[in-house]
């Protein structure tokens, strides 16, 4: 043992030999371990519950894998072929065998859903030759397969097969920002009267900006309010800030209908007033009006709170240091009081605009049709469409810029910085 | 500086302040503050003493009566058109501004040049010895250094009369005083006028030029330092400036200056007749413990008791001596560590001494 | 990629079904529905007849908001919790067509009509599909407030899009379905015809045409609800409902309401039965008594939707509660005026024309 300390030099030691470092490791890795055993359940629960469905999603956006997988035969036969004219016998075979496989498994209604997202009326194609195809038992099947349906004879729609052989495809994320592929495979927009996708993500994002700068715009002065009035009305305050959070959101969103339609409480007051005649009453809700006011009010909290939580550490002898300093009231907020409240307009603003940009119950409810969101579009083609390949591409586009923004505020203000309450 | 009595820089003739309309914080309080002078308001927290501060920044309105900076009444001037600096308890350092900008903003706001204002920052600066700290930012700086900032930017405008409310209270022992006598400095160097807030009676004993002491909204007693310790005028006084043995009792008789007061104890005492009611009435008796001997000279003095040693504790330059003296055991002498100085012995008798003079009689309390 | 979702859903899920599974030795079954009004019917007809007379079996009603997104995610999950669910025949045969639900043979599984005319000839033509059990006909028709026009009343589809004659808003669906037939009809087309002209790229043109006619007058609804609340609330003088929920509002709530019959969208509404369920024999001794001849008439005491059997017509009696005399207020007695939708067009066009719809309501 002594020895083996004089070959390592001046290692430093325990009493009983064992070299410090590892000691030390030794000690730490057993509150490692309580720690790592501390948060396993939250680590379980976010990956199951959220990880792994959010990853899940996204592949989908990509995904293809129905054509190879129930097509093998066709994607097989239409590999060698170069595009021009119709493809040989031979794919004509594998199709009508790969539709006969596909009816008997049921599988072919998937690829008939999939090829209609690229080309309306492939649907009714594929199901219906699908049908007539299974009584033909031999060839040549070209003929069988025209005669089930013309589309076959078509160089058309063979390219959209032969494009759609890969397991990965970009045709929802093409088709989410008002793109597609043309029949030879070349990208091109959409035409005029399918463009929807880029005009609402636009609308999106100015529509999230301007929510978020009214909730800034009315939070700020309430969230002053609530930092500087004594405990006993900051208290009162706070819960007339917290009460729309207890009642429902749809309640809250049909409130706002109430009040803003046409025949609703403020109009009625406004035509009482004299502002409006009765028979030019404006029209507040089922518009962009309807949805910025409605989500305003619905967002008002999340700015208020990491507001209040900032301003409530300012002492109010920053104001008056400024004041004694020779500034006058406006002077000492703008260049004193705002610049401190600062991290929290950030920390607010950000949780606003997320909150916004994700926004369809309330937009869904009051938007009409200038005041819906990309969420709704969204939400359609989850539950309604049920092309969850689309609902997957516009649901990342919508991911990837909301990561962006966080790395930009976190460049320039710095998420360290953030309070929220 | 005019010379004469009548150059107040400030007066407070009246002056009154309710929060709530059912009680004052400041009662009737006249007070004038003399130009160049610093004079510091000491009291125990809730004496009022931070809301006479404030009336006179500018954030509070007196209830009642009148303040007048250089002889005008600003009672209704903004507290930015005043004119005066503060530094507060926590230096409220703007913290996302860096030390040179803080120093700068007073200028600034009055639309000072940009070179004008450099130099005085720099000047202002190197008056605290904080060179180059200029782009540090507040939470870089050590408590020290950071109340020389706010105590700079406070005087960078160059204000004829600067606030400071509690200024050294947030710093350790040894910091506070080295900070008494820098902040002392600056006053006598610039001859600024001061009016400063504390409840560190040692810290207004060292830096003033008068102190008024602060009670339940009303000025005890306006004066100078040694007249502050030597001849307190009532008991609150006596007893929050420096050390004092309380004796209570009751006034048998006048002949005088002095008095004669039996205390409630037990045993008759000599004192000094100075905030007496009258022969009958009770009074506190107040008494410095280092002007209490041990073996005085026999019949020097008309007060001289034998007690018994409580408790010896040495302090180096003095020994703290606790005795029991007419059935008082919080009797504390501090005995000087001279050269032959009594030797005592704990739970041993001693003779203890005092002259009439230095026993004070005052109200009852 | 599918797996790992299985896999995760089944781990969850695992536990919570193998307790379900232990605890109870009678069948517990779970019925998805629409809730609210029509939920309640199906109870009263079907469900509270069929657990009195079957004690072994529970059925548990569960609401939810129609499409297929929950039926492919249980599949996909390998955890198929819904045994039986309600579905509109567009649904059914999308779902049919992707695996999603159970081929069902209608003359084996399905009861006979009292006289002995085998469910395939029972049913009404043309409500039958691969998956699908037809149970009710319901329709898709304009209401007008009654107290909004002095002296003529609106009777046509022409004069829901004549703003002229009959100036005020109007709410429709915010889809192309139905719109674009009706724009059509409007135009003058024959409803047997609608089709047929839809399936040219003129004929689109033509239906957009029309719509844009009115459009400035037209607030778009999505929920079910919304449009009886908004002719309620005087927000709208012309608004599509379903026939069920515009006779509540007329026969129940009052309102001053009328049913433009003329152009209504006939469509059908039925049970599919998810595949993969674990109780399939259970699921379909039900639906076979659910959908007998008495039970189908059964229902039309309780809400206004025509029996999907021809068996079953006669036998519509009388409202369980208002007393009402039920057939007149059947769509299936105004079929002449109106058409059946064409589920096999919708699902090749759907999606082209939505976004196609999308882009014509932003302009």
């Amino acid at each position: 043992m002594a020895e083996a300390t004089l070959d390592q030099g001046d290692l430093m030691r325990t009493a009983d030999g064992t070299p410090l470092k590892i000691s030390i490791a030794r000690a730490m890795r057993r509150n490692k371990l309580k720690a790592l055993a501390l948060i396993a359940p939250l680590f379980v629960f976010i990956l199951f519950s959220f990880l792994i469905p959010i990853i899940d999603m996204s592949l989908r956006s990509v995904d293809n894998s129905v054509i190879p997988d129930v097509l093998p035969n066709t994607v097989a036969a239409l590999a060698d072929w170069d595009g021009e004219g119709l493809p040989p016998e031979e794919a004509f075979a594998a199709l009508a065998a790969d539709m006969k496989a596909g009816r008997e498994s049921r599988d072919i209604g998937k690829v008939a859903t999939r090829l209609n997202y690229e080309l309306s009326g492939m649907r009714g194609t594929v199901m219906g030759t699908a049908r007539r195809i299974a009584s033909v038992d031999e060839g040549p099947y070209q003929e069988a397969l025209i005669k089930a349906n013309k589309d076959w004879s078509d160089p058309a729609t063979w390219k959209l097969l032969k494009r759609l052989s890969s397991p990965y495809t970009m045709g929802y994320y093409l088709n989410a920002v008002d793109m597609r592929f043309d029949v030879d495979g070349n990208i091109e927009a959409q035409p005029d009267f399918r463009q929807i996708y880029v005009d609402l993500f636009l609308r999106t994002f100015w529509m999230s900006i301007l929510i978020t700068g009214l909730t800034i715009l009315l939070g700020y002065p309430i969230a002053h309010l609530m930092a500087t009035l004594p405990l006993r009305y900051s208290n009162l305050l706070m819960i007339l800030v917290l009460l729309p959070f207890w009642t429902s959101l749809l309640v809250r969103t049909t409130a706002w209908i109430v009040m803003l339609q046409s025949e609703g409480v403020l109009n009625d007051l406004l035509v009482w007033v004299g502002v409006f005649s009765d028979d030019a009453r404006p029209q507040l809700v089922y518009n962009k009006i309807g949805t910025i006011v409605a989500m305003t009010h619905i967002l008002l909290p999340f700015m208020v709170l990491p507001l209040y939580s900032v301003m409530k550490t300012i002492p109010p002898s920053y104001m008056r240091a400024a004041r004694s300093l020779g500034a006058n009231q406006f002077t000492a907020f703008v260049r004193i009081y705002m610049p401190q409240t600062l991290s929290g307009i950030g920390a607010g603003s950000i949780l606003v605009f997320i909150l916004a940009i994700g926004y369809y119950i309330t937009p869904a409810l009051v938007g009409g049709t200038s005041g819906t969101l990309i969420s709704n579009q969204i939400a359609y083609h989850m539950q309604q469409s049920l092309n969850w390949g689309l609902a997957a591409a516009l649901g990342v586009i919508l991911l990837a810029t909301v990561i962006a923004l966080y790395f930009l505020y976190n460049r320039i203000v710095g998420v360290d910085k953030m309070k929220l309450g | 500086m005019n010379s004469g009595q009548e150059d107040f820089i400030v007066q407070f003739v009246g002056v009154q302040k309710s929060y709530d309309g059912e009680t004052l914080v400041v009662k009737d309080l006249n007070l004038n503050v003399q130009r160049g002078e610093f004079l510091t308001m000491l009291g125990p927290s809730g004496s009022g003493k931070t809301t006479v501060l404030m009336m006179l920044a500018g954030f509070e309105v007196p209830t009642h009566g009148e303040i007048l900076l250089n002889g005008q009444p600003i009672n209704n001037v903004p507290p930015h058109k005043r004119g005066i600096g503060m530094v507060f308890q926590n230096y409220a350092l703007f913290p996302h501004m860096t030390i040179a900008e803080n120093l700068a903003f007073p200028l600034q706001v009055r639309r000072m040049g940009k070179a004008e204002a450099e130099e005085k920052v720099n000047r202002a600066l190197s008056m605290v010895r904080l060179d180059g700290f200029g782009n540090r930012r507040p939470a870089q700086l050590s408590g020290g250094q950071q109340q020389r900032v706010a105590v700079a930017r406070a005087l960078v405008f160059e204000p004829e009369l600067v606030l400071m409310d509690e200024p050294l209270g947030a710093l350790d022992k040894n910091l506070r005083e080295e900070m008494q006598f820098e902040i002392k400095h600056i006053h006598d160097s610039l001859g600024v006028s001061v009016v400063y807030v504390t409840h560190d009676q040692s810290e207004a004993l060292t830096m003033s030029n008068r102190i008024a002491v602060f009670d339940d909204g009303v000025i005890q007693q306006l004066a100078t330092p040694p007249t502050l310790y030597e001849e307190p005028e009532n008991a609150f006084v006596a007893a929050f400036i420096g050390e004092n043995n309380r004796l209570t009792g009751r006034i048998t008789g006048t002949n005088g200056n002095s008095c004669t007061v039996e205390l409630d104890s037990g045993g008759t005492v000599e004192a000094l007749a100075v905030n007496i009611a009258g022969q009958g009435e009770k009074t506190t008796l107040s008494l410095r413990p280092e002007r209490v001997l041990i073996n005085p000279p026999q019949d020097k003095y008309p007060n001289t008791f034998e007690a018994k040693v409580e408790e010896l504790i040495y302090l180096g330059d003095h020994i703290r001596t606790r005795i029991n003296f007419a059935g008082n055991d919080q009797f504390v002498v501090k005995v000087p560590n001279a050269q032959g100085h009594a030797i005592i012995d704990e739970g041993g008798s001693v003779r203890v001494g005092w002259a009439m003079e230095d026993c004070r009689a005052l109200d009852a309390s | 990629m599918k797996n790992t979702l299985r896999y995760t859903t089944v781990g969850l899920a695992g536990a919570v079904t193998m307790a379900f599974a232990f605890s109870a030795q009678a069948v517990e079954l779970g019925v998805v529905s629409w809730g609210g009004a029509y939920t309640a019917s199906q109870l009263k007809a079907y469900h509270q007849p069929y657990m009195k007379a079957n004690s072994d079996v529970t059925l548990n009603s569960i609401d939810y908001s129609g499409g297929l997104a929950e039926v492919r995610a249980q599949s996909e999950a390998g955890n198929v919790t819904w045994d039986l669910v309600d579905v509109v025949v567009s649904d059914a045969i999308r779902g049919c067509d992707e695996g999603l639900f159970m081929e069902i043979d209608h003359d084996e599984m399905l009861a006979k009509a009292p006289d002995g005319t085998p469910p395939s000839k029972d049913f009404l033509e043309g409500t039958l599909s691969d998956c699908f059990i037809p149970q009710i006909i319901y329709s898709t028709a304009f209401a007008y407030r009654t107290d909004a026009f002095k002296g003529e009343q609106p009777k046509t589809m022409a004069d829901v899009f004549n703003l002229e004659k009959f100036p005020g808003k109007r709410t429709l669906q915010r889809a192309p379905i139905n719109n674009l037939e009706w724009a059509l009809i409007a135009d003058g087309v024959p409803a047997k015809d609608v089709y047929e002209v839809l399936d040219t790229p003129e004929g689109v043109d033509r239906a957009f045409a029309k719509l844009d006619t009115i459009k400035d007058e037209v607030i778009w609804w999505t929920e079910g609800a919304v449009p009886a609340q908004l002719l309620a609330d005087g927000e709208v003088v012309f608004g599509t409902g379903y026939n069920g929920r515009l006779f509540s509002a007329i026969e129940e709530e009052k309102q001053p309401l009328a049913i433009i019959w003329d152009g209504q969208v006939l469509d059908i509404d039925g049970w599919a039965i998810p595949s993969g369920g674990k109780h399939k024999d259970e699921v379909l001794e039900f639906v076979k008594f659910a959908t007998d001849t008495q039970r189908l008439a059964d229902q039309a005491k309780y809400i206004s939707y025509g029996p999907a059997r021809n068996s079953s017509l006669p036998l519509v009696g009388k409202h369980a509660e208002l007393g009402i005399d039920m057939a007149p207020h059947m769509p299936t007695k105004y079929a002449d005026q109106g058409f059946l939708t064409d589920f096999q067009w919708w699902a090749d066009n759907r999606d082209e024309l939505n976004e196609r719809f999308e882009a014509w309501l932003q302009q």
